[in-house]
């Protein structure tokens, strides 16, 4: 039988005894092609290779730009001002006063309404969805039948599809008024209404990474526990619970940077006064509302535009972090899971 | 003893099955009642007609066209780049520190706030690169101003982190194997990853390419400065030379999420343009719902592909 | 002690030469010099971990795929070293087919698993095509189990019969030896069984090289046999001198189950 492709293997036997003597190392360029063939992998490689960095560039850039703009704030507005502003009340005291008007004449920049706003919708919000997600996740994993499962944890992603505006649109339009009648609130849209929004969002992040990492676990360990008489609840919460933690609080970190990055839910449900206030049913304005609300407004070069940034600076550096750290969780995780 | 361990056990059993219910229950609310206040909206004149009467009435055509525009715009260019990408990383760069913190950084980006995407795009797109193109290209105030083509460009930033991961996942799945098989038969790197990874990765790429439509076509907070328009009275289309129709991506554009925002905060009457704002919640719903619904089926028949491979 | 046996008339095929081979620092495989005979079929066997697979991956060079390798000495095909400088590692692999542990045929259909390889090297035409397809799977004595089903997914035939499907497809591209490593570990004995007969076949067309765990099929199937420990050659013979007198008492130990 001919041979289908009839090449040489080795040109000059010098060279091939030459190399029989040095180490061969194979880290990454010796393979090796002839002619056209070479040439073809060598240009999709170089192909590939700049949308790689492209891409990698573009991410860069989010980071660069936010950080370069941001910055410039920094050079009009004072590190105080961020915090606060002095000025004198009524009896002509001398008072610390935490205030966000960067329109206003003498404009002032506190970031602590923004902050306070932003935790008060994000912490509540992350504390009702640790309870239901986890709840959900340990039931998608560990409970429900294959067949349950098989339909509920299509529901849940549904619900991760949802888009956030119709979401905002219902606690705008109907949550709202629900939690007035109930509570008997001072204002209709609140912190609160906008954390019960948000935790539709972040509900389902947590429960599928929850059910993730109980699915991680290995079955040996359920075997085992099974095996020395636990019933299926120890199992769970003595066996296999501590051993898919990492997992699960990586999800709860990771959904507490989804709630304080949350937009167009707060935008819509959180009244947007930006107060500095730990009351749970006051109107609040978030960080990321303030630059929804205001960027429209905010000439280019400007103060407040740059101001504007400096905002999206800190969330990002935020967000940033939480997910940091929840990443290394779930890193670790991975490295004990396989030991 | 037995007794007490197994109430315990029944309680918060019937605690997490109660979570799951809830859960379930709001789904179904949400569905519930967007459909039912939303369906009596929707006719054929309701998709087929734009706005009228300062918004009051009318239809959401411009709307619903702008976002199947956008969304189309923004895959056309992010999956590309996204999965060439994804290759590159995964296939040429190796397994070493630079690669690995490459990695990390892109599945953090996928977690940063959608308003951040919003800013960078209006500050980047928008003022930087759209102003100096017109400085550079003598144009006036052509790409300097809020455009589809910078939206979706925002949009296409947002996604590509999903698309990159997404993807990167699906050729991870193709076994260690099958590569050493196709090399063994004296297959070049390109050939292995054309002929043997990429047709095994396909629909894992699918799914994210759909779950990125469905993400786009849901943001809101991206194009809220960088295109998006209250109202329109044209559709965002141009002739090219002069005779075949086509996306103007110089244009505004309506947008059903954003259509939803504004009528629900900023119309001048909001309460009497709530079917509108329902009838627009539901036919974004149903997109978005279609899309997803399509990627989850499409990853169910993968896993199983996979699971027999 | 480390050439070919006297047994094998044809000159040798492959020339192991002090091989010594590095994943990353970890040395696999110290001084390893081996001739392989060609039209004959050359069983490697020894525990596991002593660097079986190390060596035939050397071959055809495809530890280093997913591995970053280092080599002292020289692995030679024909006289010339497949670590060349100016070494085409596409022919290279066509030139030497690989079967490996599990089966892993492509998830596509049967025919097109046979034909993958051809088609990479630019065949096109029908007929040829057609016509490797045919010998390739009578070759790997598959063709009557499937002859009538060439459109149907891999992924349905038995372990055994994807098995032969992989050497098939390996044999569809003409290679001139063939390396298998533990190619029935993963299969019954009725599969196994099938698998040595096509080894039995193939034998006098290509120089094989099969690594086993399995002492008997050893036995059975090849000419000559060499014993691995620890990522070195203990002893290389004809297979009936290595299974009857071996020279080594190390050797005799493994063989006679005394470890391993
Ligand atoms: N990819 C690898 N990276 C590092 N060490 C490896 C790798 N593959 C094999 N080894 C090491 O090389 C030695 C020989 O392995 P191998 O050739 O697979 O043995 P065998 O096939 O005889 O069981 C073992 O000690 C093993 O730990
Ligand atoms: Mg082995």
């Amino acid at each position: 039988m001919e041979p289908l492709v009839q090449k040489t293997l080795v040109t000059g036997s010098a060279e091939a005894k030459s190399s029989s003597r040095s180490p061969v190392s194979t880290g990454g360029g010796l393979r090796q092609y002839h002619g056209r063939q070479r040439l073809r992998e060598g240009l999709i490689h170089a192909f590939l290779a700049v949308n790689g960095y492209l891409a990698i560039f573009l991410i860069a850039l989010i980071f660069l730009f936010l950080f370069k703009e941001g910055f410039q704030a920094l050079k009009t507005v004072q590190p105080l001002q961020w915090i606060g502003h002095k000025t004198l009340d009524f009896d002509g005291r001398e008072v610390f006063r935490f205030i966000w008007q960067p329109l206003s004449s003498t404009p002032k920049y506190s970031l602590m309404p923004l902050l306070s706003g932003s935790f008060l919708v994000a912490l509540p919000a992350t504390l009702l969805s640790t309870v239901i997600g986890i709840g959900c996740g340990v039931y998608l994993a560990e409970l429900a039948s294959p067949r349950v499962r098989e339909l509920l944890k299509p529901v849940v992603e549904l619900l991760a599809g949802i888009p956030t505006v119709v979401i905002g649109f219902l606690a705008l339009s109907v949550l709202a008024s629900v939690v007035q009648s109930v509570f008997h609130t001072q204002f209709r849209l609140n912190a609160f209404v906008g954390a019960l929004g948000v935790s539709l969002v972040i509900i389902p992040v947590i429960a599928s990474m929850t059910e993730d990492a109980l699915r991680a676990v290995p079955n040996e360990l359920r075997e085992a526990s099974y095996g020395l008489g636990a019933t299926r609840w120890e199992t769970l919460s003595r066996v296999i619970l501590p051993a898919g933690i990492s997992g699960i609080s990586a999800s709860i970190l990771l959904g507490m940077g989804r709630a304080l990055g949350e937009t167009m839910i707060v935008l819509m449900a959180t009244g947007n006064a930006a107060v500095f206030t730990a009351d749970i049913f006051s109107s609040v304005r978030t960080m990321t509302a303030t630059i929804a609300a205001e960027l429209g407004s905010a000439a280019q070069g400007s103060e407040v535009y740059y101001a504007l940034f400096f905002v999206g600076s800190v969330l990002f550096t935020l967000t940033f972090l939480i997910n940091l750290v929840s990443e290394i969780v779930v890193e670790r995780m991975r490295r004990r899971l396989r030991l | 003893m037995k007794l007490g361990r197994n109430i315990v056990g029944v309680f918060f059993e019937g605690l997490c099955r109660g979570c799951a219910l809830l859960v379930c229950v709001a789904v179904l609310a949400i569905l519930g009642f967007i459909f039912v206040k939303g369906a009596g909206s929707i006719s054929w004149d309701f998709l087929s007609t734009a706005p009228s009467d300062g918004m009051t009435h009318g239809g959401i055509f411009p709307a619903i066209f702008g976002t199947v525009a956008i969304t189309l715009l923004m895959i056309v260019m992010a999956l590309p780049l996204g999965v060439a990408a994804a290759v590159y990383l995964n296939e040429y760069a190796g397994r070493g520190r630079g690669a690995r913190f490459i990695r990390a950084a892109i599945n953090n980006l996928a977690g940063v706030p959608s308003i951040v995407f919003g800013l960078f795009g209006v500050g980047f797109f928008v003022l930087f690169v759209g102003r100096n193109l017109d400085r550079v290209l003598q144009t006036g105030l052509l790409f300097g101003q809020p455009a589809m083509l910078w939206a979706a460009a925002t949009l296409a930033v947002l996604v590509l982190p999903v698309i990159i991961v997404t993807t990167e996942e699906a050729l991870k799945a193709v076994p260690l194997s099958h590569r050493e098989a196709a090399y063994g038969l004296g297959a070049t790197r390109w050939q292995m990853i054309r002929r043997v990874v990429l047709p095994q990765a396909l629909p894992g790429i699918l799914t994210g390419a759909i779950l990125s439509i469905s993400r786009g076509a849901g943001e809101t907070a991206p194009i809220l400065f960088t295109g998006a328009a209250y109202f329109l009275p044209r559709l965002p289309v141009t002739k090219l030379f002069g005779a075949i129709p086509m996306i103007n991506p110089l244009d505004q554009f309506m947008e059903l999420a954003y259509h939803i925002f504004i009528m629900a905060t900023q119309s001048t009457n909001v309460e009497l343009t709530r079917p509108i704002q329902y009838g627009t919640a539901l036919v974004l719903l149903a997109l978005t719902f279609t899309l997803n619904l399509g990627a989850i089926l499409m990853r169910i028949r993968f896993r199983r592909k996979l699971r027999r491979a | 002690m480390n050439t070919a046996p006297a047994i094998a008339p044809q000159p040798d095929k492959i020339e192991v030469q002090s091989l010594d081979y590095f994943y990353g620092t970890e040395q696999a495989l110290f001084g390893v010099s081996m001739d392989i005979p060609d039209k004959q079929v050359t069983a490697i066997i020894g525990p596991s971990g002593c660097g079986k697979s190390t060596l035939i991956k050397a071959i055809n060079r495809i530890g280093e795929i997913s591995n970053d390798i280092r080599i002292h000495g020289d692995v030679r095909l024909d006289g010339a070293s497949v670590y060349g400088k100016s070494v085409n590692l596409v022919e290279l692999r066509r030139r030497v087919g690989m079967v490996f542990q599990k089966p892993n045929p492509f998830p596509k259909s049967i025919l097109e698993n046979v034909l993958f390889g051809p088609k990479l090297h630019g065949v096109k035409d029908r007929d040829r095509l057609e016509e490797i397809a045919e010998t390739s799977l009578h070759k790997a004595a598959l063709w009557n189990e499937v002859k009538d089903k060439l459109n149907k997914s891999a992924m349905e035939l038995s372990g055994g019969q994807q098995q032969r499907l992989c050497i098939a497809r390996a044999l569809a591209v003409d290679p001139e030896v063939l390396l298998m490593d533990e190619p029935c570990s993963a299969l019954d004995p009725i599969g196994t069984a099938r698998i040595e007969e096509t080894i039995e076949v193939l034998k006098d067309q290509y120089c094989i090289v099969i690594v086993t765990h399995n002492m008997q099929q050893a036995a059975r199937v090849s000419q000559s046999t060499a014993f691995f420990m620890k990522g070195k050659i203990i002893e290389y013979d004809d297979t009936e001198k290595i299974f009857t007198t071996p020279a080594e008492k190390l050797t005799e130990d493994y063989i006679t189950g005394r470890f391993g």
